[in-house]
């Protein structure tokens, strides 16, 4: 054999050994560091020094730092973590390099005030989008909506869809719902109007999925109410508890076998109450689940 | 090891010498000594932590840069002044050319660093008057800096085993760029599917990974960096060097020299 092709075989081995040996070592790095990367990334904590430092690439810094949140989030998420330490600090850092970086006002307050139970820091945050982009009405949207779903403070909740409605090409529900949300904040009627307007106005497929899976489980809620009503009507009238929701079509209280949104129909317990048969397709329910249910984590529909 | 690969390193680092490579340190000493002086006079509390990143981070692009404009030049020069066919006509094989000319420039970079460690340590005396159990995680900083020392000047000289030094320098230099972000690159391939996930996850493991290399901050922090993260880095850096080296070899011994 020729001493070059004896050289270019023994290093074409070497290459294909040490080019497997460092995807291993590698991912055994990657291992010991889990979880570093981002406290290191935050030693430079200060969103204003780091916007200096990044020399004017400022834009794309912010993209590194969104993908950053994104991961952050997912991996949390995943892991059923209760804390999210680092959203906000990463959130701030994000939206000072790039002021305008609308999603992550938007998917931003909705991490921090849903999963990282940090709704004021959400609010923050979109107060701070708003003076940036004061013509984005979507950003009042989601203030109201915080205001709305996470504070349960319904007056905020109407200025803010007030402040909305004022800005050019703003939807025009916000009007109806700062309306709505003023004088019955806290009813099911602004609570449909609200994830409807979510559901019409938003492109984004796992907020419409969200959107979608909260309609239906207000309709359970609903229909759950009124059936219970029925159930002690028929009681009040014939001195004992339906046997089953059939019985209250007997007794002409209602019309058809009523099926909930995914069409199961409605079960009646011997206590009166009326449950759905598949609680963990239905997320959001707060009535028609059996005593002591754990809801899981939300799945929504693709059909969504 | 081999005698002629040793004469070749040593021939590579007394050129350097002679080309003024280390007149950095003339540089360096001035920025460490003007940082140590003015920062306690501009600042509190921050004169320790300003001296570990900055001295760090000194060393770290003073070496960088000159791993990059040595490296490309290693072979082009050699081939431009002709005196790569006087040592060839040698019995001296073309891998061992290339291997002694590695070993050259990482010791001419292991001595500079040696130099500017002696700095980054005086400017840290200065300024707290005494040194911390805590300084001890500043000279494994500085051998993670030189392990990445080593990736990089196995790619120069595998970018100039094919290419022109100003190509090599790009190409160096972009993966010098493209490496301080591996960890965000892998993190990008976890979160895609299909084939972006696996052009992704192959791109983000074929790229050095200069981020783990990268313990500047929790150092000046006085955060301890654990031992096998220790051995693990210095087994990726010999590795990972050693395939640029063989991918370096592979070119050059086919290479057409006339």
């Amino acid at each position: 054999m020729k001493p070059s092709l004896r050289t270019t075989i023994t290093a074409g081995i070497l290459l294909l050994s040490c080019l497997t040996g460092s995807v291993l070592l590698l991912r055994s790095i990657d291992r010991q560091r889990t979880g570093a990367t981002l406290e290191e990334v935050l030693y430079i904590s200060s969103p204003r020094l780091l916007k200096h430092l990044s020399l004017g690439y400022d834009g794309l810094l912010a993209d590194i730092y969104w993908t950053r949140v994104v991961q952050y989030f997912g991996d949390k998420l995943d892991k059923g973590a209760e804390h999210y330490d680092l959203l906000g600090p990463l959130l701030e850092i994000t939206t000072t390099l790039d002021p305008h970086l609308f999603v992550a006002y938007e998917y931003g307050s909705n991490f921090l005030a849903a999963n990282g139970n940090q709704p004021q820091r959400a609010i923050e945050l979109v107060e701070f989008g708003i003076r940036n982009n004061p013509n984005e009405w979507r950003l009042y949207y989601d203030l109201g909506f915080i205001y709305y779903l996470d504070l349960k403070d319904y007056p905020k909740a109407a200025e803010a869809f007030l402040r909305g409605s004022r800005v050019p090409d703003a939807h025009p529900f916000l009007k109806v719902l700062a309306a709505q949300m003023a004088e019955r904040g806290g009813d099911i009627q602004t609570a449909r109007m609200i994830w409807t307007t979510t559901y019409q106005t938003t492109k984004d497929r796992d907020i419409r999925g969200n959107a979608a899976a909260h309609l239906r489980a207000l309709q359970v809620d609903e229909d759950v109410t009124l059936l219970e009503k029925l159930v002690s009507l028929y009681r009040d009238k014939n001195g004992h508890l339906p046997q089953t929701l059939s019985d209250l079509e007997a007794a002409n209280l209602m019309r058809g076998t009523p099926v909930d949104p995914v069409g199961n129909p409605y079960q009646l317990m011997p206590n009166g109450h009326v449950e759905v048969r598949e609680p963990d397709d239905l997320p959001f329910i707060e009535k028609g689940t059996p005593p002591g249910y754990i809801a899981p984590k939300p799945k929504f529909k693709p059909v969504d | 090891m081999n005698g002629r690969i040793l004469h070749i390193a040593s021939n590579t680092f007394r050129e350097a010498v002679r080309d003024r490579v280390l007149y950095n340190l003339i540089a360096f000493a001035l920025l460490m000594s003007g940082a140590a002086i003015l920062v306690g006079q501009i600042s509190i509390g921050i004169e320790h932590l300003v001296v570990v990143n900055l001295g760090l981070t000194a060393v770290s692009l003073f070496g960088v840069v000159i791993a990059i404009f040595i490296g490309i030049g290693l072979v082009s020069k050699e081939i431009d002044k002709r005196t790569l066919y006087t040592v060839l006509s040698r019995p001296v094989r073309r891998w061992e050319f290339i291997v002694g000319k590695f070993l050259g420039l990482a010791g001419t970079l292991v001595v500079n660093t040696f130099f500017m460690a002696l700095g980054v340590f005086a400017s840290l005396l200065y300024v707290s008057q005494r040194f911390h159990a805590s300084d001890g995680w500043v000279l494994v900083a500085l051998y993670f800096i030189i392990l990445q020392f080593l990736i990089i000047t196995a790619l120069a000289l595998l970018f100039s085993s094919f290419s022109s030094p100003l190509l090599s320098a790009v190409f160096a230099f972009a993966l010098f760029v493209i490496g301080t972000f591996a960890e965000d690159l892998r993190g990008f391939a976890g979160i895609t599917h299909g084939l972006t996930r696996w052009l992704a996850t192959g791109a983000a493991y074929l790229v050095p990974n200069f981020s783990a290399l990268n313990v500047i901050s929790s150092v000046a922090h006085e955060q301890p960096v654990p031992g096998h993260l220790i051995l693990s880095n210095t087994a990726y850096a010999l590795v990972y060097a050693g395939m640029a080296l063989c991918g370096a070899v592979l070119i050059f011994e086919r290479r057409n020299l006339k």
